[in-house]
């Protein structure tokens, strides 16, 4: 689209689009090719889409000032995509403003805005990221139908390959802005060439193989009957019953809104409970957070999902990771610059690391030092929430198989929150699967993965993409298929 | 501290004048015995004296050299204007930090009371108060950090809410830290930026509105020499074409231009852009 970031610029190259060299066009001519015939669907449909304005205000736009038509003509052409693209209401939801539809409505809305020029070319950059994997298939499924339809050009920028594998025609891969390799679609997943897409493939195949059954070790956290509520009215939570034992894993799944980030905050004494109780190491753990004594609290540790917002960009490594020793265990001096060593040297990061500031360091190194915090702390449980959605695939995998080594290092036990079931498959003893503050279905992993399933849990487990081309296609033939019986 | 050093080498050239003009002023302040070649009640020659080599900057409507009054009054206004400034902030930070950290009950106590504060206007508060206490010196310190207080307590109040709601927060009250330590070390770092960049458009305030008191007759008391103050016992002198109350209100233009300039590049560099 030649466009650039402040900061950033093309510096040498050409962009040939349909014959018109873009590179270093003018602005009036890439201010007529740009949503006219090249669209842009971001990643973050939340962020993107203007809050005071109506959907449809924002889809006539460009149309308008193109002037391929007028707004009454652009209404009628919104009607008719919402309706493909499978919105409920196509008539009035564009007469909604942003915030009153859900996420995944939302990036569909974005999409029909690209689709509103009618494009020869629409960029779409990882639309589906944001979203949990039931949503995420209504948006790729309607993409795919649209492109189709409208036989529109796409480019797919992502780094989840099997989604890729369920649009694409041709993958490029992508390193450190080198190409690595480029091929036909399914001769890429077929056959993959280089080290690095092999790589990237492999990532969905990785097991903890060896792990002991822990079914009988000691109960660390007992919930019982816990119901919470924000507003005092309407329950979030309801009755839920939950046991965690040493040294185990239990994944809590489910999608956005279903209570997981609810119950955290009610075992970490953010939301106080309405009815229940909790157990933490046998003794019952104070509803609110004021009232517990410092032993819980520094036996119970969290890590966020955001290792951006949840580091204080203004303190050092040295002092992230030091205030809990200092804190709880009251080290100070040599002693607790040699403990936080060890602990950069357990969370495989180089000592010198230590006197570096949040954000000088990666993503995923972020990551690792909020698990150095937790750990520091040493503590018997960590609720881990939804700690590898804003990691890359790679990055992700090395956090998940660290949190492992630890735990079979340490004996901690986890609360992993999460919708990613490829994490769950790969990290988890137990599952529980909630639904709308309940919980629907829980166990040992291999019995909620193994048929039969209750009715969600298998809408959740068929929703992860698969390494498969036509893997999307016959999901949405069977399940029209299952609708129609 | 040390990054501190490191952005002002790294400062652009308006930011570094702006710091040359501070100094100037602080330099002419601390030294002002050492430089001024009469003292600064001392009657040295004939009223509104020109510009001559005895008298650097001429002479004032009592006859006082003018040069060595600006130099004393330097000294006065800033040391004055800094104090209230800093108490304003003390103030101010504590509380909107308090508010916002709590929340609850005690924002809304703290903020009803600043907001009836705030509903006076501040000279006429200001008036009202000295005319009753008298004009000292701690008496217009503490009338005058006070009032500023309410404006530091709403941005600091913003600026700690917006902070207050991110998660290394949320780590730190479920570590069991106390409030102090939440407002000290992960609070006030990353609110440094917009209070340092407010404590210096305040600065300029404070000192504009001495000199406004001054001028009213409620500030810095004569003979003392303040920069307000000398404005207006001079003031009746333009009407006979002789500049001098033009000295004194350039001081104080001169270091407001200054102290801005340095404001511009800390805003600047608050905002975290990058040029």
């Amino acid at each position: 689209m030649a466009y650039t970031r402040p900061g950033c610029r093309i510096a040498s190259g050409s962009i040939l689009f349909d014959g018109q060299e873009l590179f270093d066009g003018s602005a009036s001519l890439l201010r007529s090719i740009r949503g006219a015939r090249i669209a842009y669907v971001a990643q973050s449909a939340a962020a993107s889409f203007n809050p005071a304005h109506r959907l449809i205000n924002q889809f006539a736009e460009g149309p308008v000032q193109h002037n391929l038509m007028n707004f009454s003509s652009a209404e009628e052409k919104a009607v008719t995509i919402y309706d493909q693209l499978l919105l409920p209401d196509p008539e009035n939801i564009g007469y909604r403003f942003p915030h009153q539809v859900s996420g995944g409505q939302l990036q569909r809305a974005m999409v029909a805005m690209a689709m509103s020029c009618q494009p020869d070319i629409i960029v779409f950059d990882e639309p589906t990221t944001a979203l949990d994997v039931t949503t995420q298939i209504e948006v790729l499924a309607a993409i795919k139908d649209i492109t189709r339809k409208y036989n529109t050009a796409a480019i797919y920028i992502t780094h989840d390959l099997a989604v890729v594998a369920q649009l694409a025609d041709r993958i490029m891969v992508l390193r450190d802005g080198l190409l690595v390799e480029e091929n036909d679609a399914r001769e890429i997943l077929a056959a993959p060439q280089e080290e690095y897409t092999k790589e990237l493939l492999s990532v969905r195949t990785f097991s903890t193989k060896g792990n002991k059954d822990k079914s009988g070790n000691k109960v660390v956290l007992d919930i019982k009957d816990v119901s919470a509520s924000y507003t005092g009215t309407e329950d979030v939570l309801s009755d839920i019953n939950l046991q965690i034992r040493k040294g185990q894993t239990v994944a809590l799944v489910g999608e956005s809104g279903s209570g997981k980030s609810t119950l955290a905050r009610v075992i970490t004494g953010l939301l106080p409970q309405s009815k229940g109780s909790i157990l933490f190491k046998d003794r019952p753990l104070a509803p609110k957070l004021k009232p517990r004594n410092r032993e819980d609290l520094q036996r119970l540790q969290m890590i966020y999902q955001m290792p951006d917002t949840a580091l204080n960009p203004r303190h050092t490594i040295r002092k992230i990771i030091g205030r809990p020793l200092q804190f709880y265990l009251k080290m100070n001096g040599r002693q607790r610059e040699k403990r936080i060593l060890e602990l950069l040297d357990q969370i495989e990061l180089p000592a010198d690391y230590i006197d570096r500031y949040p954000a000088e360091l990666s993503g995923g190194e972020k990551q690792r030092v909020c698990i150095a915090r937790a750990l520091a702390a040493e503590p018997d449980l960590i609720i881990c929430d939804e700690v590898t959605s804003a990691l890359d695939q790679l990055v992700a995998e090395g956090i998940l198989k660290l949190l492992l080594n630890l735990q079979r290092e340490l004996q901690v036990s986890y609360l992993f929150i999460t919708h990613d079931l490829t994490t769950v498959k790969a990290i988890a003893d137990e599952i529980v699967v909630m639904l709308n503050g309940r919980i629907i279905e829980q166990g040992p992993k291999k019995e909620i993965l193994k048929p039969p399933h209750h009715e969600y849990t298998d809408l959740l487990l068929s929703s992860v993409p698969k390494m498969d081309p036509d893997w999307l296609d016959r999901l949405l033939e069977k399940r029209v298929l299952a609708a129609a019986a | 501290m040390i990054t501190l050093l490191s952005h002002l080498r790294t400062a652009p050239w308006s930011a570094k004048i702006g710091m040359g003009m501070v100094l100037l002023t602080l330099i002419a302040a601390v030294f002002a015995p050492l430089i001024a070649p009469f003292g600064e009640t001392e009657i040295a020659g004939d009223v509104w004296l020109f510009s001559s080599s005895t008298h650097f900057l001429g002479t004032d409507s009592l006859g006082r050299d003018m040069f060595s009054r600006l130099l004393y009054g330097a000294r006065n206004t800033i040391a004055i204007a800094f104090l209230i400034t800093f108490l304003s902030f003390v103030v101010g930070v504590t509380l909107g930090f308090v508010a916002a950290t709590i929340g609850g009950w005690a924002d809304q106590l703290l903020s009803r009371m600043i907001d009836i504060l705030m509903a006076f206007p501040t000279l006429i508060f200001a008036l009202m108060v000295l005319s009753v206490v008298g004009t000292s010196i701690p008496a217009l310190i503490i009338v005058i950090a006070l009032l500023d207080s309410t404006r530091v307590f709403r941005l600091s109040r913003a600026v700690a809410m917006d902070i207050e709601v991110m998660e290394y927060v949320e780590a730190a009250r479920l570590r069991g830290e106390k409030l102090w330590w939440i407002m000290r070390h992960e609070i006030l770092p990353n609110a440094m930026p917009p209070l340092v960049a407010e404590f210096g458009l305040r600065f300029c305030f404070v000192f504009l509105f001495i000199a406004a008191l001054s001028f009213l007759g409620l500030g810095i008391q004569p003979p003392a020499a303040d920069w307000g103050g000398m404005v207006r016992e001079n003031a009746g002198a333009i009407t006979f074409g002789i500049f001098t109350p033009l000295w004194p209100a350039a001081a104080i233009a001169f270091l407001t231009v200054g102290v801005n300039l340095i404001v511009d590049w800390a805003l600047h560099v608050a905002s975290g852009l990058k040029d």
